[in-house]
């Protein structure tokens, strides 16, 4: 499954340019099958970890692969968005194609190899050289401003994991081995659990990205081809989330619980601030980006909630959000190539000319918020119960994010689909062509599978939820009650106000 | 007897490259420059065969008291033997680049490439290996002057360009100074040990050291930092670097860095290994300070020869880091970065030597970089891996370098030290992706053309290349065990 990728991008990087769209098609429709063959293979209910293949490196470095169902699921987000993200740039990009399609099929190999690694090192390897590909995409394909873009989107990622490196080792040298499974059920000392906890939280909240590190998100979205926006929104933002749920939990539950009110904070900032800053754009992409780091502040906060509601929501919303946000960037991608702008007040009107397009467009819209039916809607919902048992505040602002949502969503889809043609030229706009369609049927489906039957990609996570549960059973009733007691204490004090109040009603 | 004729067995390599050398010295004196492509090879194949020699002692991990010649000032082990083949590689590598770089230069109505050369080469390996093998402070001193010597020469062998004289004459004062140094630090050690053999001294210094003896090792070691141009004493380099002929700035970056370095691990972990609390706040500080200003030093640069000192500023501070665990681990985690480090250098200086602008003449200005991808492409990747690799930005192989350098200083218990050292590892990458913004995004400047440089660079290249791409992770298990072995052996108190 890693090969694939690898032998197409070798072969697209030496063919011209129409060859090596073929080629890059064929690979990722081919490593698209595999991953489907995968998830019919998983064994729902069976070992945790399966697939394992395993090669002796040398000491310190093992070639060590094999999913669980949280890993399984990510992967195949990562392959189906994969044909998508070549069919959106099959136009689109015309200089040096085959440097670009090799440089997608690289990223796919290394996204892959994040979600399946099973050592230690080997996971850092395909986490950091991410970044050459996706800075090679970036600055060369990019828009006006992608040299700032890119420096900005390498050196921000760099700095958060270099720290996780030196954590790494620690960790390493502390358990003895290098074994993802096994460190995931080692009892680190507690004390030294939060340093630990602090280096890979560098790490993924950049990643993720949570405010307010998340100020690389909107810049590399922006200048990035809309390819490369699917894949930042689609996929490398869940490797924050993923890192989350395989390192800093399960591995370092007592320092989880003790920050759990960093990230908390941290998430419900975002949740609001994000989406307020995602009102007033009025650039389409940046407003999508802005309201992706508002999602997943909310995968952040129901991670923290150590509930298995929780837990399934993240999964679910960024399972979701992968599929939502990269169809949204497809969204914006389509009617970039025809009118080449990205300015919300160039279009309008736009459901007159492009019928079709605007009812994708509006599915897509209605998804993000978070409508029922769609897979935005399991996700939120599940992630906002789990949240609801930790800290009802908590889930109240949470809730806020999702009304503002609704705003600027609603908003941006009025100001371009609807309204008066004021532009001729998004007036004379062609509706979709059969490669438009086929790309956006696809991920329309996708998102209303998950929204109606959520249970088939549930399924083969519950047992790893469940595991994750009982990892944290021992520690997660004290932080809940720890997070519980401010609103506790509001209780009584609210009680004890109600029956003053009382009292000095009856004293009149 | 036996014990002489045992040393001169031990010292085989070193016979046959003076040897050699004399003979080639004596061949271009007769023959002159004409014959300068000959000695070149017959030089090129003396290196080689030195390798040969000391393969086995490496590969056989060969250490201990058999291995000391001339009553112990004198040691071939294994870790003598790794340094001597990267010093040999290096050495091969800029004999093989020289004469087409120097031949574009017109002295006297024929090309710069002089039969001495080659000649000067080996007598600077010749010093190298005394350095890498010294046993006793004399061994030491006799080998540096001997490498310094010849490196000053080759620092100004363009003698028409202003730039390469001015480079040799700062080189040779800074360098005469640093001498200076390293003589009254080992006159001081001298005093308080009583002897000039590392291993007497280790004995001699070892508990509470009295202030000369402190003295004394700092002023060693400061001249020492002096060679591997460690901050602060790295003020030299840039100049040097970038006024030197490039197959001699080539040659600066490598072999001199992988004797100097050696000979320093040699010193602080032998000779006084016994007083590790006494330098290691030393190195500690100079290995971030190396590395702070090495990152910062270069974002400003426009001359990429410039830029690549800055860098090697920076890489020695990694290596030092390294030493600063004073462990055996750290030590061969300084091995591996060191192998890696001197084919991450000949790969960089293999794309600047093969980039030409209209008129034939090299390219050094960063600037003229700009869209090298579009204009010779092969060139752009190989300057990308290096970029990349130099950054440590993983699958290139020199993210492994790092790797276990920043795994040894962990293991160590220096995690402070390790998390500060790679932080600061992020202002470097700046720069690296800088060169690689100026390659691959911007629009051709139109100042280089497609030409291609000869066949032998072209291979040097490609097989640098091959050993900084993901690929080299393959040599993993085998430079591991080597590195290992040779560490071993210098952790060996005889």
């Amino acid at each position: 499954m890693l090969l694939v990728p690898l032998v197409g991008a070798v072969a697209c990087y030496f063919v011209s340019a129409n060859a090596a769209r073929m080629i890059a098609l064929i690979t990722t429709l081919i490593e698209l099958v595999l991953g489907v063959v995968l998830w019919v293979n998983f064994d729902i209910g069976g070992a945790q970890w399966q697939f394992m293949e395993r090669a002796d490196l040398f000491a310190g470095f093992r070639y060590a692969l094999g999913i669980d169902g949280i890993a399984l699921m990510l992967i195949m987000l990562t392959v189906f968005l994969m044909p998508i993200c070549i069919g959106a740039s099959w136009n689109s990009i015309n200089k040096r194609v085959g440097e670009y399609m090799a440089a997608f099929l690289l990223m796919e190999l290394l996204m892959v190899g994040v979600f399946a690694a099973q050592d230690l090192f080997l996971f850092y390897i395909f986490f950091e050289a991410g970044l050459i590909p996706m800075y090679l995409i970036i600055g060369i394909w990019g828009g006006d401003n992608r040299i700032y873009a890119a420096y900005k989107f390498f050196l921000y990622t760099l700095i958060g994991s270099v720290l996780m490196l030196i954590a790494m080792f620690w960790m390493v040298r502390e358990a003895g081995t290098t074994d993802i499974p096994t460190l995931m059920n080692y009892d680190f000392p507690a004390d030294a659990q939060k340093l630990l906890w602090l280096a890979f939280f560098a790490s993924f909240a950049v990643k993720m990205p949570m405010w307010p590190v998340h100020t690389w998100l909107p810049d590399a979205h922006v200048q990035a081809p809309t390819a490369g926006s699917v894949i930042l929104a689609g996929v490398l933002l869940k490797m924050g989330g993923y890192g989350f749920i395989r390192f800093s939990i399960p591995m370092l539950p007592e320092a989880s619980v003790y920050f759990a009110w960093l990230v908390f904070a941290m998430s419900m900032i975002a949740v609001v601030v994000t989406s307020l800053i995602a009102l007033v754009q009025s650039d389409m992409k940046k407003l999508i980006a802005y309201s992706s780091v508002a999602h997943m502040a909310i995968v952040t906060a129901a991670l923290f909630a150590f509930n298995v509601q929780g837990f399934e929501g993240a999964m679910m919303v960024m399972l979701g959000h992968g599929l939502v946000s990269g169809a949204l960037f497809l969204c914006v991608g389509v009617i970039y190539d025809r009118l080449h702008t990205r300015e919300i007040a160039r279009y309008g009107g736009i459901a007159i000319n492009m019928p079709k397009y605007a009812t994708f467009f509006l599915l897509f819209t209605m998804a993000s918020i978070g409508l029922p039916g769609t897979s935005n809607f399991i996700g939120e919902f599940l992630g906002l119960a789990g949240i609801y048992q930790a800290s009802s505040w908590v889930a109240f602002v949470c809730t806020t994010g999702i009304i503002l949502g609704a705003a600027y969503m609603l908003y941006l889809y009025r100001r371009v689909a609807f309204g008066e043609q004021k532009n001729e030229d998004a007036a004379a706009m062609p509706d979709m062509d059969a490669r438009e369609w086929i790309m956006m049927i696809a991920l329309a489906a996708g998102t209303l599978w998950m929204g109606i039957y959520p249970e088939s990609f549930l399924a083969p996570m519950r047992t790893d939820i469940e595991w994750l549960d009982q990892r944290l059973e021992a520690v997660a009733p004290a932080g809940d009650a720890h997070l519980a007691m401010p609103s506790a204490e509001e209780q009584a004090a609210a009680a004890a106000a109600a029956e003053h109040h009382d009292a000095g009603e009856g004293a009149h | 007897m036996t014990d002489f004729s045992h040393s001169l067995a031990l010292i085989v390599a070193e016979e046959v490259l003076t040897v050699v050398g004399l003979v080639l010295l004596l061949a271009s004196a007769w023959l002159g420059d004409k014959a300068s492509r000959g000695i070149s090879i017959v030089a090129v194949a003396a290196l080689v065969a030195c390798a040969f020699l000391a393969a086995p002692t490496l590969a056989g991990g060969l250490m201990g008291p058999d291995r000391l010649a001339f009553g112990g000032q004198y040691i071939g082990d294994a870790f003598s033997a790794f340094a001597k083949i990267l010093i040999y590689v290096s050495a091969a590598v800029t004999l093989i680049f020289a004469p087409n770089f120097l031949n574009r230069f017109v002295v006297n109505g024929q090309g710069a490439m002089r039969a001495e050369f080659p000649v000067l080469v080996l007598f600077a390996v010749v010093g190298m290996n005394l350095m890498v093998s010294a046993g006793d402070f004399m061994t030491l001193y006799i080998g540096l002057e001997l490498n310094s010597l010849s490196a000053y020469v080759l620092a100004a062998f363009l003698r028409t360009d202003e730039r390469s004289a001015e480079a040799g004459l700062k080189y040779f004062v800074l360098g005469a100074l640093a001498s200076g140094i390293i003589l009254f630090g080992m006159s001081l050690t001298y005093g308080f040990a009583g002897s000039t053999d590392f291993m007497a001294v280790r004995g001699a210094m070892a508990g509470e050291l009295a202030t000369g003896a402190i003295f004394g090792l700092v002023f060693v070691l400061a001249g020492l930092a002096f060679k591997i141009s460690a901050v602060p004493f790295h003020m030299w380099t840039p100049d040097v670097y970038e006024g030197a002929p490039t197959p001699v700035t080539t040659f600066f970056a490598t072999a001199p860095k992988v004797a100097a370095l050696a000979l320093t691990m040699r010193v602080a972990l032998g000779a006084f290994g016994g007083a590790v609390d006494a330098w290691q706040q030393i190195v500690i500080f100079v290995a971030l300070a190396s590395i702070i200003v090495g990152a910062l030093g270069a974002i400003g640069q426009s001359n990429i020869k410039r830029l690549l000192a800055f860098s090697s500023i920076n890489n020695i501070g990694f290596l030092l880091i390294g030493l600063a665990a004073a462990t055996e681990q750290g030590a061969a985690a300084m091995l591996v970065y060191l192998f890696i480090y001197v084919f991450m250098s000949i790969a960089g200086f293999a794309v600047i030597l093969m980039l030409r602008d209209v008129d034939g003449n090299p390219v050094e200005a960063i600037a003229d970089l700009a869209g090298l991808s579009s204009v010779r492409p092969a060139m752009a990747w190989a300057l990308l891996a290096v970029m990349f690799s130099l950054a440590g930005i993983p699958p290139l192989f020199g993210f492994y370098g790092k790797f276990v350098v920043f795994q040894a200083a962990v293991d160590a218990d220096m995690i402070a030290l390790a998390a500060i050292g790679i932080a600061a590892s992020v202002i470097g990458a700046f720069y690296y992706i800088k060169v690689v913004k100026i390659a691959f995004f911007d629009e051709p400047s139109g100042r280089i053309v497609p030409e291609t440089g000869p066949i032998s660079h072209k291979i040097v290249l490609l097989v640098a290349c091959l050993i900084i791409s993901p690929l080299g992770y393959l040599l993993g298990p085998w430079l591991g065990g080597l590195t290992e072995k040779a560490a071993a052996s210098l952790f060996l108190i005889g």
